[in-house]
């Protein structure tokens, strides 16, 4: 939710080399997608390149702190030293040691077996919500985007709806009524709730796409509408399908943690909201355990941290301006030039610059 | 007073990246005071760099590698304009030299009046004059180019593209410069407008006396308005002659081949027969 | 909030009808859409406000459309059992509840809906049975001023702050400055309430710099003396600090790339030829560009700060209408539930209308009065 994509990603195709006036690049009306040519290369190669948003160091970061949760997720079992609801009233509120590495509860529960099963929790709501949430926001946006009229119109109205009407008060009375949720219908609530944002941004895409000379080509070459929205429209929308969904997830995980925390969806289950509830309950934060509230409070964060890298580099993908303009600033900053001087730095030398040499 | 208002020895300028570029290459120049001097070109040949360039108004990566750019004033001063600093720049910029750029079409500030945008030239660079006085300056320039008093309170987007390139050349005019540079005012605009703000601008070197530098690619049209052409390649000149002899009696060929690609209304293509 | 688009589609060139060759013609008088746009024009966009204000409303019926169908896909017999342990309500109250939560099934769905439009339009919104059968409304309205307070300051502050933070940031491209936008988008992705604990954590059980929770004193009254403003103010201050702090990257991030966007625009290199002083670019042509996207964003993400300060609440023990809302939950008095978020709504919508009114002038291309 912390990424504004703005339409202006429309622009790259005029991206100029910094410092360089509009006039030295020839404007044309036509506005060509930065990567692709005129001829319609194959939908496979087009998906390639679709993907490489995630090829950059920060998504790649967050991948892999993302990929680290996932396993411990699923190999929860074999990871976890004791089981998470094993009781030892012998060990009580210890604090880490060598055989408690996160130290104990209030019943001698083992605090790192716990933070462990509840990643699963987590990632399964996380996931599983945000498809939902997405293949909604997909199917609505794209329709509303690409449809005329009152069909169009009403798809908006009812995505504006959901959007303007505050979540989590609905979250949490939808909840409340439901006495021990299923980890998958959490998931559908979250999922039902949170796709407006996801489709409002395709919506607004997909409208600009639609005016784009290949797609006024493919429906005058009678390509079945299938077709366009599938082989033609979503390889374009792809970056924003992935902030979307990458955004989503946050959420999801935040909103579930959240109310498992407050007490709204019911302690049984085990995710990291739940052991803050237990640990809030039973005072720990009043009694200094830090070793029972810092790990599961720590592990939202890094996975937070995790999907927000993933989106600053689908962000710095999908806008250039954002990707190049502190790194370019600060490369030209060991050149001696300042990105930000209005006024043009004079430096004579016989010869251009080598760009290895450092200006003295 | 000094009959030349521009000199330009040797200038070059790089863009600094990787591989460097070198977009001027030793141009020399002297610009004349109330000459028309139409530069052309191709896209890349660095007409837009070298007129950037002589006001220092490239952003980095662009260096000035080597040459001088002196400005003769009306005044009588010799202004080295690569030796001014960030602030006499700032003063020497619009006051001297003004520009009119490409396509008005976002040059404007949408957030503020056009009233507003012409006001704060005074406001910044003359500061004796009261509010009353800039106003009635600002309500002169639109009336100068036909865009109307009214218009004052209006924004830009309420305005059609030749009214806003009309403001701009308002704007330009404000401090009653010596030199305009021109880049491409008319090339977004159709036939019959651009035949209106051409006009428009040979009035108003007429009564005010700037010189001007055009920028375009359109060679045709710089026949047409110009004293002087000089045709740009590769960051070069290549040719600098009166607008006439370029016409009748071109030395280089690239000239030749930028004088050849324009489409005739009669005759077969190549070069017209005279 | 489509229909904030900025005009960016206008005229790329000129209409024949403005210039017949050769005459000087006043421009006024050619049929340009700025013609009608000078005369008698207002310059309150009544068309854009006009048509955000129907939007609302309709956003409202929905959301009580939505409020007046949720207890009637529960399973009944939780209110019914719910309603028969209270015996102490009153007639009168005890049918406006039945109305209010779906009980009143004798009658047909339509005038069941009609019945609970009536109510709402009286103001009635049932009596809350975990506050002694004092009214819905009467209980809200001593819990609202605490939230509106709360979630008012911090999110102003917080979004001033990143806002200007984020022009900074922007304009001083590849500074040190930089560096600030990981640190706050990392605070923003940790959840709300662990800040809050780990705040009170800190501040309040090891430092003792901050009271616990509770918006003033225990055995203190609700006055207009200074003793008690003080008090709220301490009491305030720990749970105002952490929404700001969560919140603030998300609005300097936004700042940061809207302000990088609008520093290529053509009118910010005019101003810089123009010779205007920098400061006059950055906040006059570059930041005040780019605060627009920043006003639409921060409109829709009312919902959100709501949510947020829901939390907050309970984290801290505030007595605003978050915690009125757990509390309701827990204890599943229903009518209070629905009461507190039929005003949630109402409130969330009405911050979304001022956001669009400050917008719209902010943003002279609204008033286009032409369609």
């Amino acid at each position: 939710m912390d990424t504004i994509v703005t339409d202006r990603t429309n622009d790259r195709a005029t991206a100029r080399p910094a410092g360089v006036p509009a006039t030295a690049t020839i404007r044309t009306a036509e506005q060509p997608s930065g990567k692709r040519t005129h001829d319609r290369p194959a939908f496979r190669s087009k998906l390639g390149s679709a993907f490489a948003m995630f090829r950059n160091g920060k998504s790649i970061a967050g991948l892999s702190i993302l990929g680290f949760f996932v396993l411990v997720a699923i190999f929860a079992d074999v990871l976890a030293p004791y089981s998470p609801t094993a009781v030892d009233h012998t060990a009580r509120f210890q604090p880490p040691s060598a055989e408690h590495w996160l130290g104990t509860t209030h019943i001698g529960e083992d605090v790192l077996s716990q933070v462990i099963h509840g990643t699963r929790g987590v990632i399964v709501v996380g996931f599983l919500a945000a498809i939902i949430a997405t293949l909604i926001a997909i199917v609505v946006g794209v329709m509303s985007g690409y449809l005329r009229g009152w069909r169009s119109e009403s798809l908006s109205a009812l995505t504006n709806v959901f959007l303007v009407i505050p979540a989590l008060p609905l979250i949490i009375i939808v909840a409340s009524m439901f006495e021990d949720p299923p980890l998958a219908v959490v998931a559908g609530v979250l999922g039902l709730i949170g796709w407006a944002w996801g489709a409002r941004v395709l919506r607004a895409q997909t409208m600009s796409l639609r005016n784009r000379d290949f797609i006024q080509a493919a429906r005058a070459n009678g390509e079945p509408l299938r077709r366009i929205i599938t082989v033609e429209m979503l390889p374009n929308l792809m970056a924003l399908i992935a902030a979307s969904f990458v955004g989503t997830v946050t959420a999801a995980i935040l909103a579930l943690t959240t109310l498992s925390y407050i007490g709204v969806i019911p302690v049984t289950t085990y995710n990291w909201g739940t052991i803050l509830n237990w640990a809030g309950a039973q005072g720990a934060f009043r009694q200094n355990q830090w070793w029972w509230y810092l790990p599961p409070g720590l592990c939202i964060a890094a996975i937070g941290v995790a999907l927000s890298l993933i989106n600053f580099g689908i962000d710095e993908y999908v806008n250039p301006r954002l990707r190049s303009a502190g790194e370019r600033a600060r490369a030209m900053k060991k050149k001696g030039m300042n990105v930000n001087d209005t006024v043009t730095v004079v430096r004579p030398t016989a010869t251009p610059s080598n760009p290895n040499e450092e200006t003295p | 007073m000094n009959d030349t208002l521009l000199s330009i020895r040797d200038f070059s300028v790089v863009y600094d990246v990787d591989p460097a570029v070198q977009a001027v290459r030793n141009v020399t120049l002297e610009l004349r005071r109330g000459e028309i001097l139409g530069l052309a070109g191709e896209s890349g040949c660095g007409k837009t760099t070298l007129a950037y360039g002589v006001q220092r108004l490239l952003k980095a990566p662009a260096v000035i590698t080597n040459g001088s750019v002196v400005f003769h004033d009306a005044s009588g001063d010799d202004i080295d304009v690569n030796a001014l600093d960030a602030d006499e720049m700032r003063r020497f910029r619009w006051d001297k030299i003004s520009m009119v750029f490409q396509g008005a079409m976002n040059s404007l500030n949408p957030v503020a009046t056009i009233g507003s945008q012409l006001e704060d030239v005074f406001e910044v660079h003359r500061p004796g004059l009261t509010r009353s006085e800039r106003r009635e300056a600002v309500v002169e320039l639109l009336e100068i180019v036909k865009v109307g008093a009214q218009r004052y309170r209006s924004f830009p987007h309420e305005l059609s593209g030749g009214m806003r390139q009309r403001v701009m050349i308002a704007m330009a005019l404000a401090l009653r410069p010596q030199l305009m540079v021109m880049d491409e005012p008319t090339t977004a605009l159709d036939v019959l407008v651009q035949r209106e703000i051409l006009k428009q601008i040979s009035a108003l070197r007429h009564e005010f006396g700037f010189s001007v530098i055009f920028i375009t690619h359109d060679l045709p049209l710089l026949l047409e308005i110009s004293d002087r052409i000089a045709i740009m390649r590769n960051g070069e000149i290549v040719e600098l002659d009166t607008a006439e002899r370029i016409w009748t009696d071109p030395q280089d060929d690239y000239t030749k081949t930028l004088l050849s690609s324009f489409p005739r209304l009669t005759g077969e293509k190549g070069m017209v027969l005279r | 909030m489509t229909a904030v688009q900025p005009q960016s589609h206008t005229q790329e060139t000129e209409t024949r009808a403005d210039l017949p060759s050769g005459s000087e013609t006043d421009a006024v008088e050619a049929g340009t859409t700025a013609t009608r746009a000078t005369r008698g024009r207002s310059r309150i966009p009544w068309r854009f406000l006009g048509g955000r204000a129907v939007f609302y409303l309709f956003t409202l019926w929905a959301a009580i459309t939505i409020n007046f169908f949720l207890p009637r896909m529960m399973k009944g017999d939780a209110v019914t059992q719910y309603l028969s342990r209270n015996r102490n309500v009153s007639p009168e109250a005890a049918d406006a509840l039945r109305s209010l939560l779906g009980l009143d099934t004798d009658k047909s769905l339509w005038q069941q809906y009609v019945d609970y439009w009536a109510l709402l339009l009286r103001g009635d919104l049932g009596v809350s049975l975990l506050h002694g059968l004092r009214p819905v409304t009467e209980v809200i309205g001593q819990s609202l001023p605490w939230t509106i307070g709360l979630v008012g300051f911090a999110t102003i502050v917080s979004f001033a702050i990143g806002t200007i933070g984020g022009a900074i940031v922007g304009w001083r491209r590849g500074s040190r400055l930089d560096a600030l936008i990981p640190i706050t988008t990392f605070l923003s992705t940790i959840p709300y309430f662990w800040l809050g604990l780990l705040a009170i954590a800190l501040f309040s059980v090891n430092l003792g710099w901050f009271p616990i929770g509770k918006a003033y004193g225990v055995g203190m009254s609700p006055e207009f003396s200074p003793e008690f403003i003080g008090q709220v103010v301490h009491h305030g201050t720990l749970p105002a600090a952490t929404i700001i702090i969560a919140s603030l990257g998300g609005w300097m991030l936004g700042m940061r790339n809207m302000m990088l966007t609008v520093l290529d625009e053509d009118y910010v290199m005019v101003a810089e030829a123009k010779g205007m002083p920098r400061k006059r670019v950055l906040w006059g042509y570059a930041a005040r560009n780019a605060v627009l996207p920043q006003i639409q964003s921060f409109a829709l993400s009312i919902g959100f700060i709501v949510g947020g300060t829901i939390v907050m609440e309970m984290v801290f023990s505030y007595p605003g209408v978050g915690k009125l809302l757990l509390d309701a939950t827990n204890a599943k008095d229903y009518a209070l539930m629905q009461g507190v978020f039929l005003v949630i709504t109402l409130s969330v919508l009405l911050a979304n209308l001022l956001a669009d009114v400050a917008y719209a002038f902010l943003d002279p291309r609204t008033r286009q009065t032409e369609a």
